[in-house]
């Protein structure tokens, strides 16, 4: 236990300090007056999995660690659709799941909005046509942003969020 | 007696005001301590501020049990706000602040909560209900035993009395009862208000939920109060630790100057415990569930072996 504490007062934040001018910084800056403008400075994403091959919630999840540190612009990541002011959608939508898909938007209270995420939430990608994805996340629930990419990277992914908060106003 | 409401008045707002920004503190302190930036220790206010401006969904499977509750565990915990010796010893209703009626009234919330988590009959929400009621009911003896401890020293079950008599005899906060008690207190603090090792609050995973798992239906306003009741709970469990150990600056005059004294020592007290309670939290993993209750049983003996040094080292 004070092997790990020592460890972590050492090492201290490794939060990309300096890069105040890169990419994501500048992009990070704008999503945070965005969601002050629109959601008090505060906007719950939920992430639902419509049958993704987790490509998407590895870089996904890579947004929470230490390195690109969401939680700073104000962004968190809820456990629950009705905690949640953004609904974030990977995959082609299998036949499964549209059913599945459908219901968690139902259960976000508004104002809401939905970002599908890679190219099979775009349109199913190499699954389109397939017997068994419906293909897209428009065709279940409407769509808001689209953040292509296979899979985005977490810059893309904040880039995308910014677009998505950008039309909601 | 103007004063006196005037002072019930402020003890509720030092919580009501307080308990986000303990909780952002806390947050941004986790965050650093494992190398993120974290949120701003504001957070929590824009978070509460956003969800009072949704809409709120609910269950059509749910019954009054369900929109009830997020009051009802506000009030209690604005209620404990008056009873407890957050600034001044005798606070407005100070005069039936016992420390039954102070446990009571957490307990209050926690049932209603565990009602509401079955209420909307998700599997989740029953599986975090049983979970909470397991916890409640192993810690609730250990913070008797453990205040029954101090009380008896002070030869009193009022807060304000135990309060008072530790202030008045400084030395009596290094006696062994005092500081086994305290460790007692602080195991069951981190169990009642859903701290690691017993549930962890940044947790998405809901097989590892206790308290999350009960609020997982609520949203919008409802979600708000939840959130700001489990905050005001936080704060006063650790006002509680504070003062009833360490009574440093809790006045017995209701003037403003040694008020503000008593705020500023407040301050202090809960800066030193935030950090603490950060540190632990960073440091330990959350414990199988079905290793808590030895956790809870380590914490029960602790408070029985200060009640014990209390008559042995009279």
């Amino acid at each position: 236990m004070l092997r790990q504490l020592r460890l972590a007062l050492q090492t201290g934040i490794v939060a990309e300090p300096a890069p105040r001018t890169s990419e994501l910084e500048r992009v990070g800056e704008r999503l945070r007056t965005d969601i002050l403008r629109r959601f008090g400075r505060s906007l719950h994403i939920r992430q639902v999995d419509a049958g993704s091959c987790n490509g998407c919630e590895l870089e996904i999840t890579g947004l929470t660690g230490p390195h690109w540190d969401l939680e700073r612009f104000g962004l968190h990541f809820v456990a629950s659709p009705r905690h949640a002011d953004c609904l974030l959608v990977t995959g082609p939508v299998t036949r499964n799941m549209a059913e599945a898909l459908r219901r968690t938007w139902d259960a976000t209270p508004d104002p809401k909005f939905v970002i599908a995420v890679g190219d099979c939430g775009r349109d199913g990608g190499i699954f389109r046509d397939a017997y068994a994805v419906v293909g897209g996340v428009e065709r279940v629930v409407p769509v808001d942003a689209v953040i292509p990419g296979c899979p985005p990277s977490p810059a893309a992914l904040l880039a995308g969020l910014l677009d998505a908060i950008g039309r909601l106003g | 007696m103007i004063a006196g409401a005037a002072l019930g008045l402020l003890q509720v707002f030092v919580v009501a005001a307080g308990a986000p920004l303990l909780v952002g503190v806390l947050r941004t302190l986790k965050a650093r301590l494992v190398g993120r930036r974290g949120p701003s220790p504001w957070q929590p206010y824009a978070d509460l501020r956003k969800l009072l401006g949704k809409d709120a969904v609910v269950s059509e499977t749910t019954s009054w049990i369900f929109r009830v509750t997020p009051y009802v565990l506000t009030a209690s915990m604005l209620v404990t706000a008056l009873v407890i010796p957050v600034l001044v010893t005798r606070p407005p209703l100070g005069f039936a602040g016992n420390i039954v009626l102070l446990m009571y009234l957490f307990l209050l919330g926690t049932f209603f909560l565990a009602l509401a988590g079955l209420d909307a009959g998700s599997a989740f929400g029953g599986m975090g209900s049983s979970r909470e009621v397991a916890v409640a009911a192993l810690a609730e003896p250990t913070v008797i035993l453990a205040v029954f401890a101090l009380a008896l020293r002070a030869g009193t079950i009022n807060l304000g009395g135990v309060v008072e008599r530790v202030e008045a005899e400084p030395w009596l906060a290094v006696n062994p009862a005092h500081l086994l008690a305290f460790a007692a207190f602080f195991i069951v603090m981190l169990a009642e208000t859903g701290r690691l090792p017993v549930d962890n609050p940044a947790t998405h995973l809901e097989l590892t939920m206790i308290h999350e798992a009960m609020v997982l239906e609520y949203s919008g306003r409802y979600l708000a109060l939840v959130e700001w009741a489990a905050a005001m709970k936080l704060f006063l469990f650790l006002t509680l630790l504070a003062n009833l150990f360490f009574p440093w600056g809790v006045t017995h005059l209701a003037e403003p100057v040694p008020v503000a004294l008593g705020l500023l020592a407040l301050v202090g007290k809960l800066a030193v415990l935030t950090t603490l309670l950060a540190l632990v939290e960073t440091s330990v993993a959350k414990l199988r569930l079905f290793r808590v209750p030895e956790l809870l049983a380590g914490s029960f003996a602790l408070a029985i072996l200060s009640v014990m040094a209390v008559f042995l080292l009279r």
